[in-house]
């Protein structure tokens, strides 16, 4: 397939995750190698007897961030979502409205993914329905719980009319978001797309869900030390709560404007298991399959790559299969591909995970260096990769390009291509 | 017994809560939609709210009767005598 006439570029970023309140506190935090792990303080947490008594909070609470009455009409989840939303806008150089901004609402698109949706809301409501009576039931749990909400709420404080999305695709959501916001400027339904996406589910019924699935570290007296991707004795993942979101922007739109540009979003591949609903595949088929659409869609050459930030989620069969799959697509080349998995600091954020692991690619080339991965106490033997660890590391000039994994329950795999501007 | 205006400025509290509007603004002669702004989804949370502090019942089919800052405190009134 020939490169696409329209490239688009990232004019913007905005972030809350569980080591930064934005862009600039994240990124600082993860080149140091900081986690956001610590123990939850929750009263059921003891009432409960929780098998798993930690997780990775966002470092600022998004509720403090809006004004109040904003952050009342919002689940958590779009709370984050509104907050990284209005960083990004503002870093890309608006202010207001999208027509404050001398920007056409009907050029603007917003898509925003999260992967489970107003969980909060719609577990508290039902709360106050057993306990209360039916009467208490606030009449906005469903336009706050339901799953397209922070696309909504992005769209309507941004006033962006050319459609609002929710891809939904469990761990990968955001970074389809990401894709999907690609092929909107691409095909010309839209010049600016605010895309990405976020997560908020540290409650007790998902972390007894993820741990009877086996799926989350119970790492309890040492939490800053429990995500270890690609480590020997990795044991799970940590659940991390957040979002970011990117401005994309139609290539010619943002040199009109002499806007600044942090990394041309080249491709997307997607491509789905078919294996099983919630295990990886171990042969890593469907990532291969989706690592070469991305390549291709991008039109670039295994050679190109200089660094993939990984899915990583610091699970036994996931992290095996990404290298395996890895490993096949690059060859023998991959021994020379620093890689990095921010989970090790950031924990899992879930349907926020990919925009904000992307946003770390973006900022990798950026500014030429990659966050370590942390908790490497012992790599692995069965992972054959060139796994940046203790300090950052610099990326070498001479390829252009780096990839961003997500995939998530269901066999979804997204990987997205950045090339350098 | 609250008074009128105990009500009035209790309902105020409320009002400011959920929407934010001012509790200054809430005075008797506001029409909660057009002069305050209130929609339809918050008046529900307003009259929840209203009817656990004081102690009335606010049945739905009654809420859209309640145009004004005004008619919801007389119809508390009412309910609480």
């Amino acid at each position: 397939m020939a490169r696409s006439q329209v490239s688009v570029v990232v004019t913007g970023l905005g972030a809350s995750t569980p080591v930064g309140g934005d862009v600039a506190s994240t990124w600082d935090s993860l080149l140091a190698g900081r986690s956001g792990a610590r123990s939850l303080t929750e009263d059921w947490v003891t009432e409960l007897d929780m098998p798993v008594r930690f997780g990775a909070p966002a470092a600022v609470d998004p509720a403090e961030v809006l004004p109040r009455v904003k952050a009342r009409r919002l689940d958590r989840s779009a709370q984050f979502a509104v907050v990284a939303a209005q960083q990004a806008w503002a870093d890309a150089g608006f202010e207001g409205k999208a027509s404050d901004a001398g920007l056409d609402p009907d050029r603007v698109a917003v898509v925003c993914a999260s992967g489970i949706g107003g969980l909060h809301t719609l577990l508290g409501n039902y709360d106050l329905l057993v306990q209360q009576g039916h009467r208490k039931v606030s009449p906005l749990a469903i336009p706050m719980l339901m799953p397209n909400s922070p696309a909504a709420n992005v769209s309507l404080e941004l006033q962006a009319r050319a459609g609002a999305h929710a891809p939904v695709s469990a761990c990968s959501s955001s970074a389809e978001a990401l894709a999907y916001g690609l092929d909107m400027i691409r095909s010309g339904r839209a010049d600016i797309v605010v895309a990405g996406g976020s997560e908020a589910v540290i409650h007790p019924l998902p972390i007894a869900a993820f741990g009877n699935m086996m799926a989350l570290s119970k790492r309890n007296d040492e939490p800053e030390r429990a995500s270890r991707p690609f480590d020997r004795d990795r044991d799970g993942f940590v659940l991390g709560e957040g979002g970011a979101l990117f401005v994309l922007e139609s290539a010619e739109h943002a040199a009109a404007r002499g806007a600044r540009v942090y990394a041309e979003l080249a491709g997307a591949g997607m491509s789905a298991d078919a294996h099983h609903i919630a295990q990886s595949e171990p042969g890593g088929q469907g990532i291969i399959a989706a690592t070469r659409k991305a390549l291709t869609d991008a039109d670039l050459g295994v050679e190109d790559v200089g660094h993939v930030n990984c899915h990583a989620t610091s699970t036994p069969v996931g992290d095996a299969a990404e290298s395996v799959a890895l490993r096949k697509v690059f060859g023998d080349a991959v021994a020379n591909i620093p890689v990095t998995a921010p989970k090790s600091m950031i924990g899992h954020l879930l349907g926020g995970a990919g925009a904000v692991e992307a946003m770390t690619t973006v900022l990798s080339l950026h500014h030429g260096l990659v966050p370590p991965t942390i908790n490497v106490d012992n790599l692995d033997e069965e992972i054959e990769l060139d796994v940046v660890r203790d300090a950052p590391r610099k990326l070498d000039d001479d390829r252009p390009a780096a990839l961003n994994n997500a995939f998530g329950f269901g066999g979804h795999n997204v990987v997205l291509a950045f090339r350098r501007h | 017994m609250a008074s009128t205006e105990e009500i009035r400025s209790g309902l105020a509290e409320i009002v400011n809560e959920i929407t934010g509007v001012p509790a200054d603004d809430v005075q008797l002669e506001k029409s909660f939609t057009d002069d305050l702004d209130i929609d339809s989804l918050s008046m529900i949370e307003v009259v929840v709210a209203a009817e656990e502090k004081f102690g009335v019942k606010i049945p739905e089919d009654e809420v859209k009767n309640l145009a004004t800052v005004g008619d919801a405190v007389s119809y508390i009134e009412k309910g609480q005598a």
